[in-house]
């Protein structure tokens, strides 16, 4: 550069300086949290984290932190969150037990493609290694279940790795992102120049580039098939494109079953939604998954709940596999063609080839199947002769009574199967469950966050008695920020499902499933949160009504028949055509 | 066939940037699925700031497929490439440390060690420390010689491995430093199974 030029430009460059302030690593976080959109955060404060909770007392009125009873159920809240609404879930918690006690939430969301930040405080940067108080390793603890982590130790870094961390929790297939933060970093001062979000990383491609070829080999699959079959899973609802599956569906007339955390990515009365796939889903999908010959398998990974035994999965099918993974691809089951791209994109890309077709004979074939389930399963299970109350009988009249409408959370097990078998969902991300880690106390803080995710829906948390108890301590959070929730624990006094599997397959060796339960109601009664026990069938509706019509949280315990099973069911190790109606 | 007669030796080579904890990040991919890595070589390669790791296992190829997408799904990794031992030129380097006198004194020894192309790096009157590089069976070869010779102390590097196809990864990164890369960047199986460099 010549000198003229140098000092030509001069003033001007002094009349753009940035402006900056000086601030700490705890209120560059915090104003970057505030750009990203962040609402929540569910958090629990503790020695290292102090400086950022420190920040956090000037920024009441920007950020509302719910503070939890334990860190698990602060990142099963930020899971509920981000599954109600679509957005990143932000959860804070302290070194050492705060943060290890993310971690079970951190692989519940790594499987389950949630999108997270999490932010963990750790000790002085000069006394890592050191085995200081309250010091794990927490980097090298949370890897295998995070999309990407990173440590902080100079608060410079924080802006930036910030705003990577919540592009890369929320882009791509979505992830848990957690930032280890030193407590040096977040008291130190630096020049702060305001918050640019990401939008690029040279190493990381979230979307696929797509290639019309597949598309146009997928097309002419899809329109050679006599009997074509779709899959959906969670892609769907996170890729948000929900409406052009539909409009998908609708144009090819191909019938569509899901997977448990795809539900609801069409309305489950939708005249082409077969059904539910897997261990415990509908007869009919299960079965013609081995009669069909082309599976379009879209948004979803074949997991081995989904598939049963692999090696006697679809043998007969062409698959047309769309994820936005190319990890997915052919990881289970062998695609024919494969997909690759967010199916936002895709599918309209599909729709405009495929024929406009209705498989009249191929859908009635599902109907049967269904018939035939109802008779052997459903219509006991929903209308049952018996005394007891049955968990389908509980399910389908929350059903009438919401008509569809709420969000529905569950825990893991038994309960989990029914409600995910036979909940009517009208609208997308309505169904918040475990589903590849199969978390039992997931239920109740996970819907305290789907709550603060979409203040407007009805919540109801279906937990079973032991999943229950693992997480009960959340009526703490319900009590003091005052969640409006909806919890109904169906009782059966069983760990109910490995129960099932000790029944059927242990001969009744019943090791350890007996469990006993506090009284439910007096819990919440001593936390302050309206509660009542049902057993008769009689008072079953107008309990339900009760709660649902009770201005605040309720807690509604459902004494349910002890011994039931949940059927169908694909034994393990069997094929989905060995389905078993009891 | 069982899958026990399809593994095969395979070097995959992995561009990544140069982060803490990346290294642990890309071991674990192994590790969980309880496969052992034979050899591992990490160092910056031609391009400032990316670094080229060379991992050996034995595998079959469907393996090492769904490894090589798994440990590209990482945010710091660049790009993975998995290559047969005919699709690479590699070496080994290893370091023999044998006592002076014998070499001094024994001219069979100076000329084994001719013969197996070993150069001196240090002489010193107690010890001398030859060099050599080769593949594995060479090295160990060298081993079993200069055993009954005295032979101190042996040390062997990872194997470094140059893919025969690859025209380098210049060109690549620049595609990926664009916000939109070309479609070159998104290889695709599929698509490319006629090119002779196999790319995830």
């Amino acid at each position: 550069m010549d000198t003229a030029q140098e000092t030509i430009q001069k003033p001007e460059a002094k009349a753009e300086t940035k402006t900056f302030v000086e601030v700490t690593g705890s209120v560059a976080l915090l104003e970057g949290l505030i750009a990203e959109g962040t609402d929540v955060i569910f958090g629990y404060p503790g020695g290292a984290i102090m400086p950022i909770y420190d920040a956090l007392y000037d920024y009441k009125e920007k950020l509302n932190h719910i503070l939890v009873r334990h860190e698990q159920g602060g990142i099963h809240a930020g899971q509920g969150y981000a599954r109600s609404s679509g957005k990143v879930g932000v959860v804070f918690a302290t070194s050492g037990p705060g943060a290890t006690n993310l971690v079970t939430g951190l692989a519940d969301a790594q499987i389950d493609s949630t999108p997270l930040v999490c932010i963990t405080g750790q000790v002085f940067a000069h006394l890592l290694g050191t085995d200081a108080f309250q010091e794990t390793d927490v980097i090298n603890i949370t890897t295998p279940v995070t999309k990407w982590n990173y440590q902080v130790t100079d608060a410079k870094e924080i802006p930036s790795v910030l705003a990577k961390a919540f592009y890369i929790a929320r882009t791509g297939r979505p992830g848990p992102v957690l930032i280890d933060i030193t407590k040096n970093a977040q008291m130190q001062l630096f020049n702060y120049e305001g918050y640019i979000p990401c939008n690029h990383i040279r190493s990381y491609r979230p979307k696929p580039i797509i290639r019309n070829e597949y598309i146009v080999e997928a097309a002419k699959l899809i329109n050679s098939a006599k009997k074509p079959f779709i899959l959906f899973g969670q892609g769907v609802l996170l890729g948000k494109a929900e409406e052009e599956f539909q409009a998908f569906v609708e144009k090819s007339g191909i019938p569509a079953a899901w997977t448990i955390l795809g539900a609801g990515a069409i309305p489950t009365d939708h005249e082409l939604n077969v059904g539910m796939l897997g261990m415990h889903g509908n007869y009919g999908p299960n079965v013609l998954t081995n009669e069909c010959d082309v599976l379009i398998a879209i948004g979803m990974r074949f997991d081995d709940r989904v598939t049963g035994r692999l090696d006697k999965y679809a043998k007969q099918a062409k698959l047309v596999h769309l994820d936005i993974d190319p990890a997915e691809i052919d990881k289970n089951v062998k695609a024919t063609v494969p997909v690759w791209g967010d199916c936002k994109d895709t599918l309209p890309l599909l729709t405009e080839l495929v024929d406009e077709k209705k498989h009249t004979e191929w859908l009635a074939k599902f109907r049967e199947y269904t018939k035939a389930e109802v008779d052997a399963v459903i219509e006991a299970e929903l209308n049952p002769t018996g005394d007891e109350l049955t968990m389908g009988e509980v399910i389908n009249q929350l059903n009438i009574l919401t008509k569809g409408e709420a969000i529905i959370v569950t825990d893991v097990g038994q309960h989990q199967m029914v409600a995910c078998r036979y909940a009517k969902f009208n609208n997308t991300r309505s169904n918040v469950t475990s589903g590849g880690l199969g978390t039992m106390g997931f239920g109740l803080p996970a819907a305290i966050g789907a709550k603060y995710g979409a203040p407007d829906k009805t919540v109801v948390a279906v937990i079973g008695d032991g999943g229950f108890q693992m997480t009960l301590q959340e009526l703490g959070t319900i009590m003091q920020f005052g969640a409006d929730v909806k919890i109904m624990i169906l009782n059966n006094r069983f760990l109910g499902m490995v129960r099932q599997w000790q029944e059927l397959f242990n001969e009744k060796r019943y090791s350890f499933v007996d469990i006993t339960s506090p009284d439910f109601v007096k819990l919440a009664d001593s936390y302050y949160i309206a509660a009542k026990r049902v057993s008769d069938r009689d008072d079953l509706v107008s309990s339900l009504v009760e709660m649902l019509n009770y201005k605040g949280s309720y807690l509604l315990e459902v004494m349910v028949t002890k011994e039931n099973n949940v059927f169908p069911m694909v034994p393990q190790g069997c094929s989905v055509s060995e389905i078993r109606l009891k | 066939m069982s899958t026990e007669n399809n593994k095969q030796e395979f070097t995959i080579t992995v561009y990544t940037e140069n982060q803490i904890g990346l290294l642990n990040r890309i071991a674990i991919i192994f590790s969980r699925r309880k496969i052992n890595i034979e050899s591992l070589n990490v160092s910056p390669s031609e391009i400032e700031h990316i670094h080229r790791f060379n991992i050996v296992i034995h595998e079959t190829e469907d393996v090492v497929r769904k490894l090589g997408r798994q440990i590209e799904k990482q945010i710091e990794v660049l790009k993975v490439y998995y290559n047969t031992n005919e699709d690479i030129i590699w070496q080994e380097m290893a370091l023999y440390k044998v006592p002076t006198e014998e070499i001094a004194e024994k001219v069979l020894v100076e000329r084994l060690l001719r013969e197996h192309g070993a150069r001196v790096v240090v002489i010193r009157k107690d010890y001398t420390v030859f060099e050599t590089t080769g593949h594995r069976e060479e090295t160990d070869k060298l081993i079993e010689v200069l055993q009954p010779h005295g032979l101190i102390e042996f040390v062997r590097s990872a194997r470094v491995a140059i893919i025969k196809d690859s025209e380098g990864f210049n060109a690549k990164l620049r595609e990926f430093e664009r916000e939109e890369p070309g479609q070159d960047v998104i290889e695709n199986e599929y698509l490319d199974k006629g090119q002779k460099v196999f790319t995830m």
